[in-house]
């Protein structure tokens, strides 16, 4: 008998108790794999994965010079590993292991027992002449380099930065608003505490600002990322902002003494309730605490033509600099984490909610700025007429649970509608309507806070909103901004219901951000269907992503609470740093490698790889496989069509000889 | 005779272009001639079947056989040759891998039968008469050779030494041939004789293919008129170029049109047709089932495309019609 | 590789056999959990595990369906579920020309199959590994090496009529 030559191996079949034993002539399986060729040693045992299974190995290994091992068992995706260290403390290479999978794909499945041993031996046959052309293989180590990145500096990216620079770690943070907070920054009071969220956000951005770890850039965006786990390469864009962050002192002067008296541009971080100058600063405790000057505004950098107060004042600071450029920085990070955050539901998707038509009819972030004592009423909930509303309504799921928008389910909305209630009722003592599809209170004192406001007296109308019209259509002549009605059906009485109200406020939903997809593609990682980034698992790698060293925090991977956010930014942060403090990464062995001398330069297999890791050589003219960004998938090697690309454990000729094997004819 | 080395050719099932490529020596076959003895060359000169039998046995150096095998006699005559020859060159596509006549091992041999002699247009035969293997007359016997069921590559028959590819093979390559069978320098036994290395390795066109080939639909080339200096996989247009092996100086791309596979596969590839149907299907620009379906559609003849050359040499090898075979024997679990 | 084995198939009934290329992450892992809930099934199939079913080469189908496989079942991530990303589009689009070709030759359709079963639908490996061999056993084996024994008869007649070819052949292979 021709074929395995001079490599030995040794077959051993496990009982599993009777889980294999108790159908199948254990005894008679080993006798035929001592038949095959190559197989010196055949044996049967109780437990191949107990300990004195793994001993029995061992012992084999060095008393019969073994090269190659079969255990046919359970499923590899169980003992693999096991077999695997057996192997290799025995001495040879693990992956000179191979595993036939008699339980799960044999003995538990089929009640023939005749039939079944006799497939068991067309399995072993395959696995013995497979494991023959085993390669040894190693599992290579990339070095990681201890720097991290974190773009987006909402509440998400903050947490991670801080986390991981109080780790030692130095921290890159990239945000792309000219200071960091995100929305929380924007918002008034949190549920479910109603702590004020200034005052538990503001000293965290302080404290990044000040951390001797943390190299912040707001006013900043990712341009490009290159290379792989441990070893990003990552090119950051500062935009101009024509105030030279290391000179200005924060004293706000210029903008006080900037050639417009009033603020004339709608100011966005107050959603456009208020108007800001050319030159200015977000929030009072904006961090970092610098102006920014909008180009497409300043008379300066618009026309030529200032008499440039905000210079003249800056005076010897000479903070103001409006012939700065974009600077383009190039860092070398080991991990990322994605902190981007969402964007709120656009309203005016809906045209019935009348957002946008009728002056009276709100979003909830612009609500959060009305009732701030630091907005642009100074808290006072005022309609644009001047007059405080008598009643108001809020409508939860805007955008939301609907499948001509969003199908997901926002998770904050029926939360901040419930504060939203209490915050307006508090300031207006209005008559409070709030409409919703169900009330959705889980996780910690959330049912309690629900019930809490509940009892404030506001109504709860439980009915999705189907229309929203004026009260009259002739036009007040005191200029008062007339009601709306708010038409639902009322589902718990079953009667439709027309409110009247002097204001109406839209709960819009959580969505991922206009350019998730563009993010996503930046970073080589992968979306849900509904467009938020897609973790690793739900469940057991809910921070990770399907690229290695790449970690997501916060609500650009869904629509979290904030208590959620921080939550997983204290996940991310520390995946990001058990892999740093890792040092290196390891390699899984089972990557695509193409033949260099054979490989004719046709490109075929570029746009196949779904992790760009195949790049073609100018000077080789020849492809070339990143095993660093391998991930095994063996797609490329299936179409490589001369046959030059080969995976290291799923060779070619391993599966021609399993196809042979299972098949053998006489 | 002069101890000069002694060459054979011959032809089986193929259509003279492999002969025509000797010719195309031009002046170099004057040194071919001078080198060696031809003994046996039937296209070219007078030598009979019964000359080849009173050789010795492997006194003939080599033989270079074209065509496919697919009638009786042909396959005599391959078995004399081998027998007579120490070495065996199957010289161009059809004796490499079945070739051109190859692709009628996509019918039964009665489907093609009674077409030719039945069903074609130009076909009259009310009496439905087949060619007979043997037909009496006035007291002597005539026979033709039987014509069998499957067409097969040279090395499905016999043990060949070397391979030649191409339709038809170029004067280069048969140079090369020539000169290391004559100094002694043939690479081992099996080797087909021409670079292992994809043709787009030496295709004029290399730099014009994407490096996102993503394709929205193919066109066949007789439909478009092809860019000269653009890749043509990169214009929709099937090229076998990259499953195919290089060494024929990409000559058909140089003429506009695409690589038709004629060299064969690599020798890591099993399947020419199963690895450039792998690529070409990849890298097809949907995912939704029934636009994939739409856009493979403008393949419409997938066997006589990817298996123009190499049907018999294929892992299937031959139809395999249901009807055709009854089935079972003793091997069956 | 050019091993003769023995066969372990003994003279029974025919019954067909199935060759299935399952992706690790989602069908093989399937197979797995039918096996975990004693799901009982037709045993016909023989399981080859591959990291994802864009590694599927079609000359794997090939050499299954030559080698002597009656049918050829590949199994794979639900599309947008792959865990690499795409490599189940790839092989569906693979599956659909190959699937072409086999028609082509002459293979029925019902012989080569490919399912999305993700890692959670142990039942479905089961429903479609019995409908599938249901389907082949109507169909009645495919059988090729022993066609390819049968093409080869014609062969032998002509070895007869070449004098001393046997005594040839044999001096060729010592």
């Amino acid at each position: 008998m021709k074929g395995n030559g001079d490599i030995r191996i040794g077959f051993y079949i496990c009982h599993c108790g009777t889980n294999i034993a108790g159908l199948i002539d254990v005894a008679r399986i080993a006798e035929y794999a001592g038949t095959l060729p190559g197989v010196v040693v055949a044996r049967d045992y109780k437990y191949m994965c107990s300990d004195p299974g793994q001993d029995l190995l061992r012992e084999d290994i060095a008393a019969y010079h073994l090269m190659r091992i079969v255990v046919a068992s359970c499923s590899p995706l169980l003992h693999e590993q096991t077999f695997r260290r057996a192997a290799e403390k025995g001495g040879i290479n693990p992956y000179f292991v191979q595993m036939v999978n008699i339980r799960e794909h044999g003995t538990w499945v089929h009640d023939d027992a005749e039939y079944m041993t006799g497939k068991a031996m067309d399995m072993v046959r395959a696995a013995v002449l497979r494991v023959y052309a085993h390669q040894p293989l190693e599992r290579k180590q990339v070095p990681i380099t201890p720097d991290v990145l974190i773009v987006g500096g909402g509440i998400a990216g903050i947490h991670a930065a801080l986390t991981m620079a109080d780790a030692g770690k130095h921290v890159y943070l990239v945000e792309r608003e000219p200071t960091i907070g995100g929305h929380m920054a924007q918002f008034d009071k949190t549920f479910p505490t109603l702590d004020c969220a200034a005052c538990i956000l503001t000293p965290k951005m302080t404290a990044v600002k000040a951390h001797p770890n943390i190299t912040l850039w707001t006013w900043s965006e990712v341009e490009k990322v290159d290379g792989f786990i441990g070893n990003f390469t990552v090119t950051v864009k500062r935009k101009a902002r024509y105030v030279d962050e290391d000179l200005c002192v924060g004293c706000m002067e210029c903008i006080e003494a900037c050639i417009y008296k009033q603020g004339k541009f709608p100011d966005e971080f107050n959603m456009g309730l208020s108007k800001r100058k050319p030159i200015f600063i977000p929030f009072p405790q904006a961090v970092p605490p610098v102006p920014v000057i909008d180009p497409g505004q300043c008379l300066h950098l618009k026309k030529g033509t200032c008499k440039d107060t905000c210079v003249e004042i800056c005076a010897d600071r000479k903070a103001i600099n409006f012939e700065q450029e974009p600077e383009y920085k190039e860092i070398e990070v080991g991990a990322i984490i994605l902190a981007t955050g969402f964007t709120p539901f656009d309203a005016t998707r809906i045209p019935y909610y009348g957002y946008g038509k009728y002056p009276n009819v709100y979003t909830a972030l612009e609500l959060e700025r009305l009732v701030n004592a630091s907005g642009p009423t100074g808290g006072e909930v005022r309609l644009p007429d001047g007059r405080t509303p008598e009643r108001v309504a809020i409508v939860h799921c805007v955008g939301s649970r609907d499948e001509h928008y969003n199908r997901w389910c926002s998770r904050v909305c029926c939360m901040y509608s419930m504060k939203l209630a209490h915050l307006v009722k508090e300031k207006t003592h209005a008559e409070i309507f709030n409409f919703y599809i169900d009330m959705r209170a889980p996780g910690k004192s959330m049912e309690e806070f629900y019930n809490r406001i509940s009892s404030e007296g506001i109504h709860l109308v439980r009915g999705r909103v189907a229309d929203v019209y004026p009260e009259t259509l002739e036009k007040k002549t005191n200029g008062q901004i007339g009601r709306v009605i708010v038409q639902a059906e009322d589902t718990l009485i079953g009667r439709i219901r027309k409110i009247p109200v002097d204001m109406l406020i839209l709960s819009t939903g959580l969505q991922p951000r206009i350019d998730a997809e563009e993010i996503r593609r930046m970073f080589n990682i992968s979306c849900s269907a509904g467009g938020f980034f897609l973790e690793r698992h739900p469940k057991l790698a809910p921070v990770n992503t399907f690229t290695d060293g790449i970690f997501l925090a916060g609500t650009c991977q869904g629509p979290k609470d904030i208590p959620d956010t921080v939550a997983q930014a204290g996940a991310a942060a520390s995946e990001a740093l058990a892999l740093i403090d890792r040092g290196v990464f390891e390699l899984e062995p089972n990557t695509a490698y193409i033949m260099e001398d054979d490989c004719s330069g046709c490109k075929s297999c570029i746009p196949l790889c779904p992790y760009t890791a195949i790049a073609f050589k100018e000077e080789k003219q020849k492809a070339e496989i990143n095993e660093a960004l391998c991930k095994g998938c063996g797609t490329c090697v299936a179409s490589c069509p001369s046959g030059s690309i080969r995976q290291h454990l799923f060779e070619d000729e391993e599966i021609y000889r399993e196809i042979r094997g299972l098949l053998a004819y006489a | 005779m002069s101890d000069k080395p002694k060459i054979g050719l011959y032809w089986c099932a193929s259509c003279g272009g492999c002969e025509e490529s000797v010719v195309d020596l031009a002046e170099d076959i004057l040194d071919v001639v001078e080198a060696v003895d031809i003994i046996f060359w039937p296209v070219a000169m007078d030598f009979k079947r019964a000359d080849v039998e009173a050789m010795d046995d492997r006194s003939i150096t080599a033989t270079l056989i074209n065509g496919a095998v697919r009638t009786s006699e042909q396959e005599e005559m391959v078995r004399l040759l081998r027998r007579k020859s120490a070495v065996i060159i199957a010289y161009g596509s059809c004796a490499h891998l079945g070739g051109i006549p190859g692709m009628a091992n996509q019918f039964d041999r009665e489907q093609i039968l009674r077409y030719v002699y039945e069903d074609a247009p130009t076909v009259v035969n009310d009496e439905k008469t087949r060619p007979a293997t043997a037909h009496r007359f006035n007291g002597s016997e005539a026979t033709l050779p039987v014509f069998h069921a499957t067409v097969r590559a040279l090395d499905q028959v016999i043990d060949v030494d070397y391979y030649i590819p191409g339709c038809a093979p170029t004067p280069a390559l048969l140079k090369a041939a020539v000169e290391a069978l004559l100094t002694g320098t043939l690479p081992p036994k099996g080797t087909v004789l021409a670079p292992d290395i994809a043709l787009c390795d030496e295709c004029p066109r290399k730099e014009s293919k994407p490096e996102d080939l993503r394709i929205e639909r193919f066109h066949r080339p007789h439909a478009v008129m092809a860019d000269p200096d653009t890749c043509l996989l990169a214009q929709g247009i099937v090229c076998m170029g990259p499953a195919t092996r290089g060494g024929c100086e990409a000559l058909c791309v140089k003429g506009n049109m695409p690589c038709t596979g004629c060299f064969g596969p690599t020798s890591r590839v099993r399947d020419q047709g199963a690895k450039i149907l792998s690529s070409l299907a990849a890298s097809v620009a949907a995912d939704e089932e029934a636009d994939i379906i739409s856009i493979l559609s403008t393949i419409p003849d997938p066997i006589g495309t990817f298996y123009r050359y190499g049907l018999p040499g294929s892992l299937l090898r031959k139809l395999l019609s249901q009807s055709s075979w009854t089935g079972g024997t003793s091997h069956h679990a | 590789m050019n091993e003769t084995i023995e066969t372990t198939q003994t003279a029974q009934p025919w019954r067909p056999r199935i060759v299935a290329f399952f992706c690790n992450w989602c069908t093989y892992t399937a197979a797995d959990l039918a096996g975990v809930s004693r799901m009982k099934y037709a045993p016909n199939t023989r399981i080859i595990r591959v990291m994802c079913s864009g590694r599927i080469d079609p000359q794997f189908v090939l050499e299954a369906l030559s080698e002597g496989a009656d049918g050829v079942l590949i199994g794979g991530c639900h599309p947008g579920d792959c865990h690499y990303a795409e490599g189940n589009y790839k092989a569906l689009r693979r599956f659909h020309l190959l699937r072409r070709m086999l028609i082509g030759m002459g293979i029925d359709e019902k012989r080569f199959r490919l399912e999305w079963i993700s890692a959670s639908e142990g039942d479905k490996v089961k429903t479609v590994i019995n409908d599938m061999v249901e389907q082949l056993q109507q169909l009645g084996p495919l059988d090729i090496p022993a066609r390819r024994k049968a093409w080869d008869v014609e062969l032998e007649e002509a070895k007869a009529q070449v004098p001393r070819y046997e005594e040839f052949e044999e001096a060729a292979h010592v």
